[in-house]
């Protein structure tokens, strides 16, 4: 008796270790998705740091388009952008290919990432917000 | 626009950069090359050939070193580039596209870094060739370089006919090629080439690397020394 207590007490805790791993493992990949996805589908354009490329590619980092655009971004993100553009006074005029394999939660973190990080701290979204903000524009046929 | 999309230029740093690494390995020993205070030197790259000829009644081997051809280009500013611009001078070169969307804005930036460095010395050219002359025309060009904050005194980006240049990314050792396999794209090597006075390469670097083109930033004052030294 003692000794069954004794082993389910261990097999408690190996599982309760276990699932407290694997969630703290799950909570940390998704907290990476949004910068990897930034590393694959921006970042050799817009740069580690975000800063851009002079006049041709604009910044993200501290870029007043992220607040003043927040509702068009996810859009943006999925098919991408022609013509002039806007950002801190400063007029862009390049072609951004669309990210269109791009899921809903993938484009929620990967605008997280922009929105919180190259010194920025605006607003975050929510998963169900980008959902409803990407109705207007389905990918394309692949 | 959205044939843009679709040119996809690749990176094929392992293959060159192997190669390279190889010929570097195998022709430094043997060359003549530029030294500086602490004795480093530049090899001389690419094929060599030795002649023999006669002197004051001696066999003498003269040895021929792999030479970039004559050219001639357009720049940004509808001007001819040609041998006759870089004579006497030393130059770093690369080939890239306006609107490649993958390792061509990472190299602008680091060539930017080189600019900014040598910006004052009249001895040091940097020439981009675009490896989509059909998109990029001159006013493609202009337009790249004025947004960039570059001027075309020492920044040439060059355009012309394709067929010439791709034969000089072959000459300058760099991996170009249109390719059907990447939906019509382009391949293209991210390589920053340091040609000397000569026409002579020097020095192969990866222009997506900030290490190696501190490297090239450090290798220029080389070439600049032995040309001053033969100016003499």
């Amino acid at each position: 008796m003692r000794i069954s207590m004794r082993k389910s007490k261990w097999a408690v805790l190996g599982f309760g270790t276990l699932s407290l791993l694997t969630l703290t493992q799950c909570f940390t990949d998704k907290q990476n998705e949004g910068q990897r996805l930034y590393v694959a589908n921006c970042q050799s354009c817009h740069m580690e740091d975000g800063t851009g490329l002079r006049g041709l590619i604009p910044p993200l980092a501290g870029a007043d388009y992220l607040q003043k655009n927040r509702q068009q971004l996810p859009c943006l993100i999925r098919h991408g952008a022609e013509g002039p553009m806007v950002v801190n006074g400063k007029e862009y005029n390049r072609e951004m290919p669309g990210a269109e394999r791009l899921a809903p939660d993938e484009i929620t973190n990967l605008l997280n990432y922009m929105q919180t990080n190259f010194g920025n701290s605006n607003q975050r979204y929510t998963m169900q917000e980008v959902t409803l903000l990407l109705e207007p524009c389905p990918p394309h046929q692949q | 626009m959205s044939n843009l999309n679709n040119k996809v230029c690749f990176l094929r740093k392992v293959f060159v950069g192997a190669s390279l690494a190889l010929s570097v390995g195998m022709l430094g020993g043997c060359s003549d090359s530029a030294t500086d205070a602490e004795g480093r030197t530049l090899p001389i790259l690419g094929e060599r050939e030795t002649v023999e000829r006669e002197a004051n009644g001696q066999t003498v081997v003269d040895t021929v070193y792999h030479q970039v051809p004559d050219f001639a280009f357009t720049d940004q500013d509808s001007q001819q580039v040609t041998q006759q611009t870089v004579a006497g001078k030393i130059y770093v070169t690369d080939f890239f596209f306006t609107s490649c969307p993958s390792i061509c804005p990472k190299m602008k930036s680091q060539m930017l870094r080189v600019y900014e460095e040598y910006k004052d010395n009249p001895d040091v050219l940097l020439l981009s060739h675009s490896i989509d002359p059909e998109h990029d025309t001159v006013a493609v060009l202009k337009d790249f370089a004025e947004r960039l904050g570059v001027t075309a005194a020492k920044w040439h980006f060059l355009t012309g006919e394709k067929d010439r240049i791709y034969d000089m990314a072959n000459n300058y050792l760099v991996a170009a090629q249109e390719d059907g396999q990447a939906d019509g794209g382009f391949t293209h090597g991210g390589h920053f080439i340091l040609v000397d006075g000569h026409r002579r390469i020097r020095g192969v670097y990866d222009g997506t690397e900030e290490t190696s083109v501190n490297q090239l930033i450090q290798d220029i004052p080389l070439l600049l020394n032995e040309n001053k030294h033969a100016k003499k």
